[in-house]
């Protein structure tokens, strides 16, 4: 039996679902090892601790919350100070973090500061004896890797989406902590959070991605993949590598290779040929649709439906269709 | 500023993989090599912050067997003034056994600055640049999209998903680099002839022990893909059918 620590993310005060991701996955951890607690750092200024309940419902049997007034932005050093001092004395079997921009910064800070070894974006884990056997997709998704990490506390990061936060209710103890350093003292200073254009559901935690490429043909055209991700009600907007390097989109709306690794329960690609680089950020989707005028495009290899067809025709109908399959 | 970028080499990704006899490992036989996606931004970085001031000292590293030599001369004919070999037969998994080398060769270095790519794009474990920082008790940025020294502070913004960060920093410190920065230039002639004649210096590589080791290898599962269900508008029917009755999702 063992206890598993799972690091919480919040932003702008809100807990992301990347959060319950790593409690779940924790409780999952520690239920293969015998059932140990879950213990989950909740960092965040004055009025986080509120969030505290939905990590118990996710199976937190503890919470660590640390609020303090200089933590409306997220502060590297004070969450690394923090998360490592926690684990150290803890005496935790592992660490989980998730994969997100926030968790791979974090993660192997901690880990080094304890002096042991991780393993990142991991899609699986299991313990086998001392030893938490991971997988992990490397070579841009094209080799799927078994890793073999020892040493204790065993830190992981989980790519988001890998594990499906699930509940596990129950009544949390909430702990007060300081910061491991006063925030004053950080070297690394946050200035600012800037919010991008898909503030309402990030690419990562939305269960559809509507995605545009050069098919679109003028960037005004894109107008035709939000009102198909509207009308999904459910849908992030996403781009290619080459509608964001002509600056149709931002850079962080971009999937593939160089940006985000996406795993959607529907991904529908319009106007996207299907580079390698962008079959590298999604091609784990459950299920994808492929929208393209090009019948030879690689798209339609990975793509479980394709049409073959001119997106600025096809898009407006299939947003009437969904529109209307959703009783709107 | 003296800045020191480390390099990895790796496989081009656009290769069509196989697994070696062993289970454990790519074979390599056939692929190209070059220069990480990532690290090539951080070189390109590295070489304009320098040009902007028009001094200092751009120090390439790159861990591995005498192979990483072509990558470190790729890095010289970029503009970079030397190149360091950390010899060692492989590059480990281990992220900590990396950045336990690394820091070894960096501790005392008098960088103002140290970069990475933000990840290399073959073992993806986008740790070792952070783990350094740590070992070395520096400051660090990771994924950074942007970068600006002046008066030995640094400014940084970092892409987080569907949002971006500002954050402020002292030199000396470790910044893993995104793309997004400046587009890699291509070595010139000139360049190339250059690099070989700028120094590279060997030295055996101080590997910690790993803790994450490879057990075995394996290539994804083909999607069985390749359903074209119609052409134009027509077609959408159909797909809303099978969306709603075949993949549930709608």
């Amino acid at each position: 039996m063992a206890n598993v620590f799972a690091f919480a993310e919040t932003r702008g005060g809100e807990l992301r679902k990347v959060a319950l991701e790593a409690v779940t996955g924790a409780r999952q951890l520690a239920d293969a090892t015998g059932g140990g607690e879950v213990h989950a750092l909740l960092i965040g200024a004055p009025g986080i601790a509120a969030k505290a309940q939905a990590l118990g419902e996710h199976g937190a049997d503890a919470v660590i919350v640390v609020e303090h007034p200089a933590l409306e932005l997220y502060s590297p050093e004070v969450a690394a100070a923090t998360a490592a001092e926690r684990i150290r004395s803890g005496g935790y079997r592992a660490a989980i973090f998730s994969a997100s921009a926030r968790g791979k910064d974090l993660a192997p800070r901690v880990a080094a500061k304890l002096g042991v070894s991780m393993a990142s974006d991991v899609t699986a884990f299991q313990p086998e004896g001392d030893a938490i056997v991971v997988r992990h997709p490397a070579y841009t998704g094209k080799v799927i890797t078994t890793l073999v990490l020892t040493g204790t506390p065993a830190v992981l990061t989980l790519r988001p989406g890998a594990v499906t936060p699930a509940a596990s209710p129950r009544a949390a103890r909430v702990e007060s902590a300081a910061p491991a350093i006063d925030p004053g003292a950080a070297r690394v200073v946050p200035k600012e959070l800037v919010q991008g254009s898909n503030t309402k559901l990030d690419l990562g935690e939305a269960p559809v991605i509507v995605s545009g490429g050069r098919g679109l043909k003028a960037p005004e055209n894109f107008r035709l993949v939000e009102e198909l991700a509207a009308a999904f009600g459910n849908a992030a907007v996403g781009a290619t590598r080459a509608v964001t390097d002509e600056g149709w989109r931002p850079h962080s709306d971009q999937i593939g290779q160089t940006g985000r690794l996406v795993s959607p329960d529907l991904y529908v690609a319009a106007g996207i040929s299907g580079a390698i680089q962008h079959l590298a950020g999604m091609r784990t989707s459950k299920t994808i649709v492929a929208i393209n005028k090009d019948k030879e495009a690689p798209i339609f290899k990975v793509a479980d439906y394709g049409i073959v067809g001119d997106v600025l025709e096809v898009l407006p109908v299939l947003t009437e269709a969904v529109k209307k399959a959703k009783g709107q | 500023m003296k800045i020191a970028v480390c390099i990895k080499r790796v496989a081009d990704m656009e290769s069509r993989f196989k697994i070696a006899t062993d289970g454990s490992s790519v074979d390599e036989t056939g692929l190209k090599f070059d220069m990480g996606d990532f690290d090539g931004y951080a070189v390109e970085a590295a070489l304009q912050l320098n040009e902007k001031e028009g001094k200092g000292e751009i120090v390439a590293i790159s861990l591995g067997p005498d192979v990483v030599q072509e990558t470190l001369r790729k890095a010289m004919s970029m503009g970079v003034d030397r190149g360091v070999q950390l010899k060692a037969d492989r590059v480990p998994f281990d992220g900590l056994a990396i950045a336990r080398a690394l820091a070894a060769e960096l501790q005392g270095g008098g960088y103002d600055l140290i970069l990475f790519g933000r990840m290399a794009v073959d073992s993806a474990n986008q740790s070792v640049g952070p783990m350094t920082a740590e070992l070395l008790g520096l400051p660090c940025i990771t994924a950074a999209s942007k970068l600006e020294v002046a008066n030995g502070r640094g400014t940084a913004r970092r892409e987080l998903e569907g949002a971006a960060e500002i954050l402020e920093f002292p030199l000396p410190a470790v910044v893993t680099i995104d793309e997004g920065i400046a587009r890699p230039r291509y070595p010139s002639l000139k360049g190339i002839m250059a690099a070989k004649k700028k120094p590279l210096e060997v030295k055996p590589a101080q590997l910690g022990e790993a803790h994450l080791t490879v057990k075995g290898m394996e290539l994804p599962p083909e999607r069985t893909g390749g359903r074209i269900i119609g052409e134009g508008p027509a077609a959408v029917p159909e797909l809303v059918r099978l969306l709603q009755t075949e993949a549930k999702v709608l």
